[in-house]
C-alpha cells in the first residue's frame, strides 16, 4: 500500500519538493472519496482544506438566484482543489460539488498553516506552488471574461 | 443579375467572376450558425479544395463574404460552407431555400499541412466557429488515419448550446482511434463536462509534444494564447498552424484589405505557421 508521502511526492503540484517536507506534510493527509453530486464543500462554509483529486472530476459553481448553479471551472486528476484555507477570513468562494466518483487526498489547511508558520522555508515553497496556480487559472479566467469564442 | 449570369458564356476562369451554384440544403448547427450544402449549376460535377481553404460566397443583391470550405475533400462534387449569422450577409444566407443561386469564387489560400503531418501526432484546437474550418483537414485525416499518430482535437465554446457539429463529434468520440476533448465556458450543473477555457486542456491532452503538429482555428485572441499553450507544452512553433482572419474581398491579392504584416492573407494564407506569425500577432496595428 502506499504512503501519503509517496502519494504526495507522485503529484504534480508537490514534484522534486524536499522530501523532508513531504513527509511532514503527509501528517496532514487523510483520504478523501466522494460519489457523483456530492458537495466537497459549499460557498461561504470554512475552508479548513485542500485536496489534490487523484481520480474523477469535480465542478466549482457559484449561485445565481435566476439561473441556479452555474460551473465556472472543472478540476480532473492531478489538480488542486482550494486555496482559500489560505488566506483570512478560510471561507470558500465557490462550491465544489464531484461530477462523477472522486477520489483524492485532503490535506488539512489548518494543520498545515501551523507547519508553515513554523517552517516559513516550507511556508514559501508551498506560496510558490500555488502562487503558479493561481496565476494558471487566473489567466484562464481572463480568457474566459474576454469571450474569446467571439 | 443571376439569368444574365447564366446567359453569359463563359470564356476564361476569371477568378473575379462568381461560378454560380444552387443551394441544396441550409442545415442549422445550432441557434446561430448554420451549414450550407451547394451543388454547380455550370456543370462543374466536382469542385476541389484543400482542407483549410476558403471560397468567397455571393448572396446576390446582397454582398459577398469569404467563409470557409467546411465539407469532406473527398467529396467535392458538394460544396459545404458553415457560419455563424452574424452580419448582413450571413442572415440572407440563412434565409436562402433549398433551389435558390448563390455566386462563389475560389477555392483560395493555403492550406492546413495534411501532407507534412504524416507520421506526427496531429492536434487540432477550435475555438467556437472555428471547428468549422478544421473539419475538412479532420476528415481528410481520418479518411487516411493509418498514416498519422494520436489525433486529438480540444475544442472550447461558449456554453453547451453552442457546440458546433454535435453529432458528428458524438460518432467521432465513438471511434477507438480520435480523443475529444470538449470545455464549455460555462454551464450549468446537467452538463458533465468540462468547464474553463480550451487553453486548459492542453497541458493534460495526450499527445507527444516532439512529434506533433498542431492546427489552431478560432478567433485570433484565442489562437494567440493557444500557441503560447503550445510552445510551452514543447510543440515547435513549425509546427503550429493558425488560421487567420481579415476583411477580405478580393481574394486574390490586389486590393490589399486583408493585408497581415507583409503578407496577403487571401493570398498567403489564410494557414500561416505560427513561427512565421507569432511577432506580428501582439503588434497593435499590423
Amino acid at each position: 500500500m502506499q504512503t501519503f508521502a509517496e502519494i504526495l511526492k507522485e503529484t504534480r503540484f508537490f514534484k522534486d519538493l524536499n522530501p523532508e517536507y513531504i513527509e511532514l506534510l503527509a501528517g496532514c493527509g487523510s483520504n478523501a472519496r466522494f460519489d457523483p453530486g456530492d458537495y466537497i464543500f459549499k460557498e461561504g462554509g470554512d475552508a479548513d482544506t485542500f485536496y489534490l483529486i487523484r481520480h474523477g472530476q469535480v465542478a466549482l459553481e457559484v449561485h445565481d438566484p435566476r439561473r441556479g448553479q452555474i460551473v465556472v471551472d472543472t478540476l480532473h486528476e492531478d489538480d488542486i482543489l482550494g486555496w482559500s484555507w489560505l488566506f483570512p477570513p478560510y471561507k470558500w468562494h465557490y462550491s465544489a460539488r464531484a461530477m462523477s466518483l472522486t477520489r483524492g487526498v485532503a490535506m488539512d489547511g489548518k494543520c498545515l498553516r501551523g507547519k508553515c508558520d513554523m517552517d516559513t522555508a516550507l511556508g514559501y515553497e508551498l506560496m510558490k506552488r500555488f502562487a503558479v496556480i493561481m496565476v494558471d487559472r487566473l489567466q484562464a479566467t481572463r480568457l474566459q471574461v474576454l469571450n474569446i469564442y467571439g | 443579375m443571376v439569368e444574365q449570369l447564366l446567359t453569359q458564356p463563359r470564356t476564361t476562369t476569371d477568378p473575379m467572376l462568381p461560378n454560380l451554384f444552387r443551394i441544396h440544403r441550409v442545415l442549422k448547427e445550432s441557434y446561430d450558425t448554420f451549414t450550407v450544402e451547394l451543388v454547380s449549376l455550370e456543370g462543374y460535377q466536382t469542385f476541389p479544395f484543400a482542407p483549410g481553404q476558403f471560397n468567397m460566397l455571393y448572396v446576390f443583391g446582397v454582398g459577398e463574404i469569404p467563409i470557409s470550405i467546411s465539407g469532406d475533400p473527398l467529396h467535392p462534387e458538394t460544396l459545404v460552407h458553415t457560419t455563424r449569422a452574424v452580419g448582413t450577409v450571413t442572415k440572407a444566407m440563412r434565409e436562402l431555400k433549398p433551389g435558390d443561386v448563390i455566386g462563389v469564387r475560389g477555392p483560395f489560400g493555403s492550406a492546413w499541412p495534411v501532407k507534412e503531418a504524416r507520421g506526427a501526432d496531429v492536434v487540432f484546437v477550435a475555438g467556437g466557429i472555428g471547428l468549422a474550418p478544421l473539419r475538412s483537414s479532420l476528415y481528410h485525416i481520418l479518411s487516411q488515419r493509418e498514416k498519422y499518430g494520436k489525433i486529438v482535437l480540444l475544442y472550447g465554446c461558449r456554453s453547451p448550446e453552442d457546440i458546433l457539429f454535435r453529432k458528428e463529434l458524438e460518432k467521432w468520440r465513438a471511434r477507438f482511434d480520435l480523443e475529444i476533448f470538449v470545455t464549455v465556458d460555462y454551464a450549468n450543473s446537467r452538463w458533465h463536462g468540462n468547464v474553463g477555457v480550451v487553453t486548459k486542456l492542453i497541458p493534460k491532452a495526450p499527445f507527444d509534444p516532439l512529434n506533433t503538429v498542431a492546427m489552431v482555428c478560432g478567433p485570433e485572441v484565442m489562437m494567440r494564447f493557444t500557441a503560447i499553450e503550445l510552445v510551452k507544452r514543447g510543440v515547435n512553433p513549425e509546427n503550429v498552424y493558425l488560421s487567420m482572419e481579415r476583411n477580405m474581398k478580393c481574394a486574390v491579392g490586389f486590393c490589399g484589405h486583408c493585408q497581415f504584416g507583409p503578407t496577403f492573407i487571401c493570398k498567403n494564407g489564410p494557414v500561416y505557421p505560427y513561427s512565421q506569425i507569432q511577432s506580428w500577432l501582439s503588434m497593435w496595428e499590423v
